[in-house]
């Protein structure tokens, strides 16, 4: 049977081959993993369809063809090898013709159905063709709890995606139930980010040696990053706005309990977590921020999973801490700080990665004073804490010496105006300087 | 004359027995009337002793007639009285058709409320007795299509007698089916007293949480036991008995398909046309975006008759196997 190159995720229209893991003449058993694809998602090892030997790549190693698109063949155990295509007219969405080549399905080409006359599902992995019929009931929770369906791993007979299974995968919420599939909605935050991690992240450049008067090739996850930063730009008018934020009390409770912290929990306390702390709390007075536009309207997050940008010496992460909302100061510097040792020893893991619903940037930790950051795609909104800096201000009619941090927010401007944008800063720093020594951690 | 003491096990048959006694003893303007429902004191026995106690002018034996049977009893119910008529069995209720649907079920909208038609029509039905092409029918789809009649057929002994003594309160015709294998299969504890239980309230009578089994009648029975075996097996099941098949009892269907998103209907009586499709329709119709899988049906099957040969009835009625088969499927679908 000839296999197609499977549609790893909703909106994914082709993959590139990353690594063949058979060659031609090998066994494999059904469900082995044979081919390794990566899309713009996920890399994902694809596993046989059928019980068979190898017996034709059609897509080398670094071709990117259209899901659908024929990549190899495989002689299944027990079927005689078919005769070559005497039909010329194979419709384009037959995808499990027997012709040995077929042109490539166009990108947009329906998912094609399960027209295997042997019964035995054709090569797109999971997305089968009645396997992607989802019942009424499926596809109103799914819609309620803003759960990408296609993703899930159906329990049901024949791997349906049944009630329960919508049920289950909202009740550990919509980070949880992306978590759970081989399948991803597109999230671009964790996108660039799940590509270094399926990728040996430390260490691995996203860049070849710069040589002067060379081009450098683009790796899959340079071009990952430059295609989404773009999408983002284009698709979400961003807007930009500023508060400054005296941090005086707060960087003064920080320096009095962090070497504490550190003694008994192991984990630095830096700004990051106060920050953080103080950011979903004004989320939750602005929900509208927390949240995805989409066409049918704008999801509001059940979770506040907060990404935290984390600048690698050779590329760019962006981990989750997971219902940022249920943690303390003190729990937030620790799940901060695992992510951290995680990135940093390129052990992150897709559940690390997945779920993102608003993000915090650092900035300041190089020194910046002032950035415009680019939303991550699939979020509204991205605020930086600058570098905390002294300067002179005005208190009362007197000049202080005071720690000023500046906090940046870009915006998806089609979610939300101004009025929220500020409302969210305003709050945001009076939650940062109503911090002082004392406070709970 | 045996009377119940406070909360007896009876069986089926004598839930119906003690009613009927009870409603003869208390209420002066009801009457039973029917083939040998007097002298021999029903086949079934149910009413055996009742001409002695009540005489024959409330204990009527008819003439092998049944549209005069239910035709004079409607005339009865007019006038004032409470006559509960009976079919000696579901199978020789044609004749009576036009006295039922022509008649009983029209009187209310004739009159423009005038008159009313307080009558209860009893009769036995069901099959899986052997009882051949003429004592096994189920004829509530027939009936079921005509407004102004209701249509009960609980299958447990206390719901038996709450819902008969609904049907003899009632102002208009009750069609009260017994399926005639419960009679003195079925056993439970009946509370003394009068007591009714409205008509058109369906009973959960096995919760669960994935699977709605809508049945009534003898495969409730069944459909309560499969449930059962698939909670051994760890797969949960919810089964209503629907006690009252016309009112259909939507919010409580709903409320169970709402809960599981899935249901099958399981009845005896011929599938085309028959309860399931309008409980199926109902579902769709309110509940579309709630289902999970396709509705399914297990009914009997579109043949004229209930043969009398083994493998012939057999064929005809669903099994607790097949019912518990059909769960297993449902709920892991």
């Amino acid at each position: 049977m000839t296999i197609t190159m499977p549609q790893l995720g909703e909106t994914v229209t082709e993959g590139t081959v990353a690594q063949w893991l058979k060659k031609p003449g090998d066994a494999i058993e059904k469900y082995e993993a044979f081919v390794e694809v990566s899309t713009d998602k996920v890399n994902a090892e694809v596993p046989s369809p059928v019980s068979g030997v190898l017996r034709e790549i059609i897509c080398k190693e670094g071709e990117t063809v259209a899901t659908g698109a024929p990549i190899a063949i495989i002689d299944e155990v027990g079927v005689e090898a078919p005769a070559p295509a005497s039909e010329p007219a194979v419709p384009v969405v037959a995808n499990a013709t027997v012709a040995p080549v077929v042109a490539p399905v166009a990108a947009n080409a329906p998912v094609a159905t399960n027209g295997s006359s042997s019964g035995i599902h054709s090569g797109n992995g999971t997305s089968n063709g009645d396997l992607r019929r989802f019942s009424p009931a499926v596809r109103r929770l799914a819609r309620a709890h803003h759960i990408d369906v296609a993703s899930l791993r159906g329990t049901g007979t024949n791997g349906r995606v049944t009630a329960s299974d919508v049920i289950a995968a909202a009740n550990e919420g919509p980070s949880a139930a992306m978590a759970a599939t081989i399948l991803r909605e597109p999230v671009p935050t964790q996108t660039m980010a799940a590509k270094a991690a399926t990728q040996p992240p430390a260490g691995t450049s996203t860049y070849a040696e710069p040589v002067p008067g060379t081009i450098v090739p683009l790796s899959q996850a340079r071009k990952i990053i430059a295609k989404r930063m773009v999408e983002s730009l284009e698709t979400a008018p961003h807007a930009w706005t500023m508060v400054e934020v005296d941090v005086t009390k707060l960087w003064r409770w920080r320096a009095q309990e962090k070497d504490k912290f550190l003694a008994e929990k192991g984990y630095a306390l830096t700004l990051l977590p106060f920050f953080i702390y103080a950011v979903v709390q004004s989320l939750k007075k602005q929900p509208l921020l927390n949240a995805k536009f989409s066409d049918e309207g704008i999801h509001v997050a059940r979770d506040y999973n907060i990404g935290i940008a984390i600048g690698l010496d050779t590329n760019l992460i962006v981990p989750v801490i997971r219902a940022a909302d249920t943690l303390s100061i003190g729990g937030i510097a620790i799940a901060a700080g695992t992510l951290i040792e995680k990135a940093r020893a390129g052990k992150l893991g897709a559940d690390d990665l997945n779920g993102g619903t608003f993000t915090v940037n650092n900035t300041g930790a190089n020194g910046s004073i002032l950035s415009k950051p680019i939303i991550n795609g699939g979020q509204a909104g991205i605020v930086t804490m600058e570098a905390v800096v002294k300067r002179p201000v005005v208190v009362d009619d007197a000049i202080a010496i005071r720690s000023i941090m500046n906090v940046c927010l870009s915006l998806d401007h089609r979610v939300i105006d101004g009025t929220i944008a500020n409302a969210f800063l305003g709050d945001l720093k009076r939650r940062l300087e109503a911090m002082k020594p004392g406070g709970d951690l | 004359m045996a009377v119940a003491s406070p909360s007896t096990v009876m069986n089926n048959v004598e839930a119906v027995r003690h009613t009927l006694y009870e409603a003869l003893k208390n209420d002066e303007r009801t009457l039973v009337l029917g083939e040998d429902v007097g002298a021999r004191g029903n086949v079934f026995l149910i009413t055996k002793g009742f001409i002695e106690e009540f005489g024959a002018e409330r204990v009527i034996d008819t003439p092998l007639a049944e549209a005069s049977i239910v035709g004079v009893a409607i005339g009865m119910a007019m006038e004032g009285l409470r006559p509960i008529a009976e079919i000696q069995f579901a199978d020789f209720i044609y004749p009576a058709f036009n006295q039922i649907v022509g008649e009983a079920a029209k009187t209310r909208y004739r009159s423009n409320g005038d008159y009313t038609c307080p009558l209860v029509i009893r009769t036995p039905y069901g099959g899986g007795v052997r009882g051949a092409l003429s004592h096994s029918v189920s004829i509530e789809a027939l009936f079921y299509h005509v407004p102004g009649l209701k249509i009960v057929a609980p299958s447990f002994p206390s719901d038996i007698k709450g819902l008969l003594n609904a049907a003899i309160d009632d102002p208009d015709p009750v069609l009260f089916l017994e399926h005639k294998k419960t009679y003195r299969l079925v056993k439970g504890e009946v509370p003394s007293g009068h007591y009714t239980i409205p008509i058109g309230l369906a009973d959960v009578k096995h919760p669960g949480d994935s699977l709605t089994v809508v049945s009534y009648g003898l495969y409730v029975h069944q459909a309560i036991e499969a449930a059962k075996r698939l909670a051994d097996e760890g797969l949960s099941v919810e089964v209503i008995d629907l006690r009252s098949i016309r009112p259909m009892d939507r919010t409580t269907i709903l409320a169970s398909v709402r809960k599981t998103h899935k249901l099958l209907i399981v009845h005896e009586d011929n599938k085309f046309g028959g309860i399931g499709a309008e409980i199926s329709a109902m579902v769709a119709e309110e509940a579309l975006f709630e289902l999970d899988a396709p509705i399914r049906r297990l009914c009997g099957p579109d043949v004229p008759a209930m043969g009398y040969a083994l493998p012939l009835e057999e064929e005809f009625m669903v099994s607790t196997d097949e019912m518990a088969e059909t769960m297993r499927e449902m709920v892991r679908f």
